[in-house]
Parts: C-alpha cells; structure tokens; sequence
C-alpha cells in the first residue's frame, strides 16, 4: 500500500468516526434475561427503557435465548460481545456456567453486571437483588401464616428445578424465619421443574399426602399458578391456600377465585430501571463497584454494596384482591 | 408352564403384571394411591398422554417418528386459547375444530416434506418442531393466555364429568376403541404394519407407502391439535413452553408399549399400557417422597429395560419374503 493510499485510508477512518451520528455515542447496554416471552422479563424491559430515557444517552439492547439454558444464554453474551455493547446487564440462568463468557466480556473493557438472578463474583462486577433474599424468605413465610388466620396448619413448598439458585436461596431463608411463626408447620418441599404439568401433579401429591395442608408457598410464577388451579380443581378452595412469588396478570383469575387470598412479587419495572442506571454509573465512571460502595439510582434513591459486591433493591410488594387488577395491566 | 411362559412373552401380559407390581409397592408406601378414586384420577391425569401416544404410535408403525407433536399442542393450544380471549363469543365447536383443524394441517406438512421430498422424518420433525414453538412465540409475542383471560365452558369441558368420569377420561377412552378400530380393521391401519414391516413387499401388495406415512402423520398431527386444547384447558394457562419435552414422553409411552422404533411391531394395548405405566410412575413419585434427582435416572432406566426386552423379542422374526437388496424405491 503506497503511503497516499494509506493516507487516504487513514482519514477515511478519522473521518467516520468523528462524523459518526450521535447515536453512535451513546452507551450501549444490554439487558439479558433468563428467557424471551416472560411477561416479568418484558416489565423490566419497560423500566430499562424508562431509565434509558431519563439519562438521554443509553440504547437499551433487550435479548435472551428462547429456552431458559445457560447453554443458549453463552451464545447470547457471545454475540453481544461481538456486537461491541459497554454494558451487560444479565439475569442469570446458571450461576457458574456463564462465568467464563462474562469474564471474556470484562476483559474486551465490556461493564458486567448481573440482576435478579446473579453470577458468581468472579463473573460480575456487582449483583442486584430484587430484594434482600431474608426479606422475600420472610415475606413468603408471612403470608402464609397470615393466610391461616392465627389457626396452626401444614405449609409445604412447591418450588421450581431442585437446582434453581434463587428458589434454593428462598427456601433456606424461609426456613430461618419459621421459629417466628409458630402457627406455620413446614411438613415438605418438592420441585415442579417449572413445568405447568409436573406442578400441577406435585400439589395434588401434596394434597394426597397431607390431609391438614392449609397453605403452598410457591416462589415460581408457572408453580403458584399450577398450584392455585390444581387446588380449585380439588374443589379445595378456602381450605388450601395458595401464596407464593407470582405475576399479577396471571394470578388476577386465582385470586378471584380465592385459592390465593395474597401473593408478593417485586416490582420489575423498577427492577430494570435500577440495573440500567447502575450499569450506566459503572461504565461511566460515575460509580465505582466495591464493598461498601454507593451507587444511585435514580428515583430509587441509593444501594449501598456489601462484602460480595451485592445490593438489594426493596422489600417485595404484596398483591391481593384490592389492588391486583391494576396491576395486572401492567405485567 | 408353557401357557405361562407364552402369556410373559406377550408384551401387553408382561406389562399388565408391571403395572401391578408397581401399584402394589406405591400402596405399600402410600395406601390411599390406589383407591378406585385416585387411580381414576391417574387415568384422567394420563389421558392425553395416551392419546398422543397413540398417534405417534402410527407413525412408529410406518417406520418414521414424529418429534413435532409437543410443539404441535403448544402452538395449537395457545392458538385456540388467543382465540378464545380474544373473541369470548365464539362458541366452544368452533374451537375444537380449529383445534382439529390446525394440528391435521401441522401434521400434513410433516408428511408431506416425508412424502414428496422423501427428508428423513426425524429430521423434517425435529425441524418443524422448532418452527411450531417458534410460531407460538411471534403469535402470542411471548405472553401468556391467563386463566381469567379464557371463558368458562373453553375451561368447564374437560372438567364434566359425565357417568362418573370427566370428559378428558372419556376422549382418552375414546381414542383408544377408535385406534384400536383403525389399527386392526381398516385397511389403513394394515397399511402401516405393511410400510414398517416390510416396506418392499407393501409396495407389491399395492401400499402406497408415501401416503400411508403422510395419512400417519396427519393422524397424529390432528391428535396433537385436540390435545392442544385439552392441555390448555386442564392446566388453565398457555404460554410458548407448554408441553416442554413431551413428544419424548409419547415416544416412550411407545417403546414401553413394546412398539418397535424400526416399524411394524406394536399394539394398541401395548401402548395404552406404556402410556399408563409412565402415568402410574408420574402421579406416584410426588406422593411416595423420592428424590428429584432420583427421578429421571429411574424413567431414564425403565425406557433402556423396555428397549432391551424390545430387542431380545425382534430377534424371533418372521420369514423373509423380499430381501432388501431388491428394494425397488
């Protein structure tokens, strides 16, 4: 190549990226969820795009695999590193098997950062609670208990995959605040794999098994639906209640029909309003992830970090008759 | 001794026997298991697995499988269930002949790319069963149809319970006279022992075989789509992942039904019995307490034992009366 030519080559390059439109400018995050076409995921989505428009310059990038595997979620994180994107932003479907593909992120100068379900600490520059998880354990547990209206009853655990990371954490929590509910007698735990079927059969199981069941606690939204039809199919509604973590557009119908008189679920719009600004105050040095730290968050005040580089949001809200109708046009 | 040792090798006596083996050591865990009431529930719970067992069966038969049939409910079902929210007026028929209607037409385009473009089935399936999902994705744009969102008699049908039985039981019920009406008596029924058995010597016989495997998957793609329904139905819900993993679920219920995956072998009581015995494990593991992890190594072994009994019966075949070196196609 003559040196006229590199010359030319050279200022063509200078000149493109000096022209380049504004856009090209903006911090680019992408927002990766466990899976596409989950109406909680698509509600984080709407708060990412509120956060995005609140700082002005950030294009939100919403993606994940179709499956909820970590397999197609390292293809995902693959091809947004191809793409060059500042930020990730990510719920993770495997809490170890996306480490290494998060870490080649870091590396390529990518800000990682998971929410809702995390990575493991090598993988992530800090993690995002929707809540603390002692507080959504409790939350459960409380429900529950208020639900049996002071009476003493059986309680079991419908629960996702028996690997699910954030399920597993739920559980044990609930677990520690059982001495605080006396009325609260915790007599199983078993796994619906998150499949409508398998859930379904699991709660008749339940219902089989023990005569004095008056309460499921399902933190999984496909569980505490099956659960809640498979009790109204039982024609046991009013006698076993159904609470849990769920979706108000899918638990309106169970409410009404009174097999779940209450249910909690974090807000997510506010949830992926809170990951894109705290991605964005990392990238841009606003905000530094260490122990201790400070980050703001826009209308949601400040998280302070702990030791593992780890935040919680807010306490779960609960929904029920009186307000889950609004809600549930919302997700 | 003979008699007896005639009646094991019958897969259907074999199978009947390891039913009750099987409900005699869940009674002795769990006894209200096997209350005439609970084991009825069973059979309600193992209906639509039945059914679609059967279809599948037909295609076994011919000697072709048929991967696409979960993503045929999922698909169907969430068609019908945005049908029904969407337009609460039209009237249940109408729905369940759409129902009808969609998976006959799924189930037409598997064989017709078997068919005219003669692709290996489990190819052509194991294609059209991600297109199937995937349609259901960009039709409903991922969101679920909500119990709430469905109207009451698209919710009350399965749930009737006419003499004693729900309707759901009474379709499975159904189903299986009519598949064993159509294996046994009907010239396309022998049609499909003919193409899987022994595909040259059908041809002589005057079968066309392409359209026997065609009118296999059209059966039971149309099966697919009533199922797509009642599944949406019973569980109150339809979203993209309905019925995740179940074709493999029909599958086995075959191989345990002692339908050989090479074609020409199998029956319809063989496959309501391995439809039945997956049932009976489904609805005991939750009440007897084994741990989750234990779960799928034990269906995981149960369709490895089935598939070796399988083989150990193939080796006592009939006599050759076309070799395959002569195959004509």
């Amino acid at each position: 190549m003559t040196l006229f030519k590199k010359l030319i080559v050279t200022t063509a390059a200078a000149v493109a990226l000096m022209a380049g439109p504004a856009s090209a400018d903006n911090v680019k995050i992408a927002l990766v969820v466990k899976t596409l076409g989950n109406g909680f995921f698509d509600a984080a989505h709407k708060g990412a795009q509120e956060a995005a428009k609140e700082l002005g310059d950030v294009d939100i990038i919403y993606t994940g695999p179709t499956t909820s595997t970590a397999e197609a979620q390292i293809d995902v994180v693959n091809s947004l590193i191809a793409q060059k994107v500042d930020a990730i932003a990510i719920s993770a479907n495997d809490k170890d098997a996306l480490v290494p593909a998060l870490k080649k992120a870091m590396q390529r100068g990518i800000t990682v950062i998971s929410w809702d379900s995390g990575v493991a600490p090598e993988g992530r520059l800090m993690h995002l609670n929707p809540s603390s998880n002692p507080l959504i354990g409790n939350m459960c547990v409380k429900l529950a208990s208020d639900g049996l209206g002071g009476e003493k009853g059986d309680v079991a655990i419908l629960s996702a995959a028996s690997t699910a990371t954030n399920q597993n954490i739920w559980i044990e929590e609930m677990k520690k605040v059982l001495p605080n509910y006396a009325n609260v007698n915790l007599v199983d735990t078993v796994y619906g794999d998150d499949l409508a079927d398998k859930s379904y059969r699991e709660t008749q199981g339940l219902i089989a098994k023990y005569p004095n069941l008056k309460a499921i606690i399902a933190p999984t939204s496909v569980g505490i639906v099956a659960a809640a039809q498979a009790v109204e199919d039982a024609g046991l509604v009013g006698k076993v209640n159904v609470t849990g973590l769920g979706l108000p557009s899918e638990m309106a119908g169970h409410v009404k029909a009174g097999s779940s008189k209450a249910f909690a679920i974090w807000n997510p719009i506010d949830l992926g309003y809170s990951a894109t600004y705290i991605a964005y105050e990392l990238k841009t040095g606003k905000a530094e992830a260490k122990p201790d730290g400070e980050i703001s968050i826009g209308r949601m005040g400040k998280i302070k970090l702990d030791a593992n580089n780890e935040a919680a949001m807010a306490d779960p809200f609960v929904y029920d008759a009186g307000n889950v109708d609004e809600f549930a046009k919302i997700f | 001794m003979n008699t007896i040792r005639s009646l094991l090798a019958r897969r259907e006596a074999l199978l009947v026997l390891a039913c009750l083996i099987l409900l005699v050591a869940i009674t002795a865990r769990f006894p209200a298991f096997s209350t005439p009431r609970n084991l009825a529930g069973v059979f309600n719970d193992t209906s639509i697995l039945i059914m679609m067992a059967l279809g599948q069966s037909a295609v076994i038969l011919t000697k072709s499988i048929d991967l696409s049939v979960a993503a045929n409910v999922a698909l169907t079902g969430m068609t019908v269930a945005m049908l029904n929210h969407l337009a609460p007026g039209l009237p249940l028929v109408v729905l369940i002949l759409v129902a009808l209607a969609m998976g006959m037409l799924l189930g037409a385009i598997n064989g017709f790319l078997v068919w005219w473009l003669d692709i290996p089935a489990i190819v052509v399936t194991l294609g059209t069963m991600t297109i199937f999902r995937g349609l259901a994705f960009v039709l409903s744009g991922g969101a679920w149809v909500n119990a709430h969102e469905m109207s009451r008699p698209f919710l009350e049908l399965p749930r009737t319970v006419l003499l004693g039985l729900p309707v759901l039981s009474w379709a499975g019920l159904l189903a299986i006279v009519l598949a064993a009406l159509l294996f046994t008596r009907t010239g396309l029924g022998r049609a499909f022992y003919a193409t899987g058995g022994n595909a040259v010597a059908a041809v002589y016989a005057g079968i066309d075989i392409g359209k026997t495997r065609f009118l296999a998957f059209v059966l039971s793609g149309t099966v697919a789509g009533l199922c797509g329904y009642l599944w949406v139905s019973r569980y109150a819900v339809a979203y993209v992942d309905v019925a995740s993993g179940f074709e493999l679920d029909t599958i086995a219920a075959c191989v345990i039904g002692g339908v050989s995956t090479i074609g020409g072998v199998g029956t319809v009581g063989g496959v309501v019995l391995g439809a039945l015995f997956l049932g009976i494990i489904k609805n005991a593991l939750p009440v007897i307490g084994i741990s989750p992890f234990w779960q799928m190594a034990i269906s995981g072994a149960i369709i490895i034992t089935a598939v070796v009994i399988n083989a150990r019966g193939e080796r006592v075949k009939g006599r050759i009366i076309l070799r395959r070196k002569e195959l004509p196609l």
